[in-house]
């Protein structure tokens, strides 16, 4: 069972990544707004769509607190995966250069 | 003790740990939020490839009211996650009314989430988008809004379903803190996706 003190600092943690990951919704809010569009918008926006997703993942979903075997055997295969799902771009604009 | 053998009854010597040294419950829960984190990832994929292979994919996304109910329904959903955080510490002190009282808050704000998309959604089909057609351009653009964002609302639905079955269970006794915690991975799981959905369907989409 955590003492007090233990669940003060725990609630301030939680109250810290919680207003930093709202501030990281914010930040991409500005982004779609001002300085960006195209490709340089999509790739700031999802650079902090996975520091957000990172911070739940390790924080909310207390990965970083499990042992480094479970990350080890969740995250780089789910990476890896998503990563390759990649390979679909060059028929995405050979498809869009075939246009009449 | 790890939190695993509890549940053997402490006969570490005749069974093996369990790998990770988590219950095989939340081992499963996990394995199962990476098969999803998959799935929306192939969806989210497969829309990119169409907006990308499109000439003319609609930017229909107004700042009011559209933005502005994405950043009302982000606000919402986050806090969740931060309600449902505390749900499970308090589970976990052993705590019922707190846990009860967090529990119920994170299922609200999980409802009112609900609500405001279909509220979206009503706004989009009453402006004529359809699956297969819209007023705007591709007409692919609503097959792969609903879907995505159907998807992620169905999910949504489920966990406050899911949570309400917990929340009963645990009440009552008959279900551990184990479960609240479980469930609670659910649902940060969902709030993570929709940090993914948000930017990709639409802030690469707003009206100019």
């Amino acid at each position: 069972m955590t003492t007090a003190g233990q669940s003060k600092s725990q609630l301030k943690r939680y109250l810290m990544i919680y207003f930093f990951i709202l501030a990281l919704s914010a930040v991409q809010f500005f982004f779609a707004y001002h300085h960006a569009e195209g490709a340089q918008l999509l790739a700031r926006l999802l650079a902090v769509a996975f520091i957000q997703a990172a911070l739940g993942v390790m924080y909310f979903m207390h990965l970083a607190e499990e042992r480094r075997s479970l990350f080890l055997t969740l995250i780089p295969a789910t990476i890896f995966v998503l990563l390759m799902m990649n390979m679909i771009w060059s028929d995405s604009f050979r498809l869009l250069h075939m246009r009449p | 003790m790890s939190e695993s053998n509890l549940s053997t009854g402490g006969h570490a010597a005749a069974m093996e740990e369990s790998p990770y040294a988590i219950p095989s419950r939340k081992l499963t829960m996990w394995l199962f939020l990476i098969s999803d984190a998959v799935t929306f990832g192939a969806i989210l994929f497969a829309y990119g490839y169409l907006r990308t292979a499109s000439t003319d994919w609609p930017e229909p996304f107004k700042f009011n009211p559209s933005i502005m109910n994405v950043m009302i329904m982000t606000f919402i959903l986050i806090t969740s996650s931060l309600t449902m955080l505390l749900a499970v510490d308090a589970s976990k002190a052993g705590d019922k009314p707190k846990t009860m009282r967090w529990l119920g808050l994170t299922m609200l704000l999980g409802a009112i989430f609900a609500a405001l998309h279909i509220r979206e959604w009503m706004g989009l089909i009453h402006e004529g988008v359809r699956l297969f057609q819209n007023p705007w351009g591709a007409p692919l653009f609503g097959a792969t809004f609903f879907s995505i964002t159907g998807l992620h609302l169905l999910h949504v639905i489920s966990g406050i379903v899911a949570l309400s079955v917990i929340a009963r269970g645990f009440a009552r006794g008959s279900l551990s803190a184990g479960h609240v915690e479980s469930v609670g991975l659910y649902w940060h799981f969902v709030d993570v996706v929709w940090m993914f959905v948000v930017p990709l369907v639409y802030l690469v989409n707003i009206a100019r």
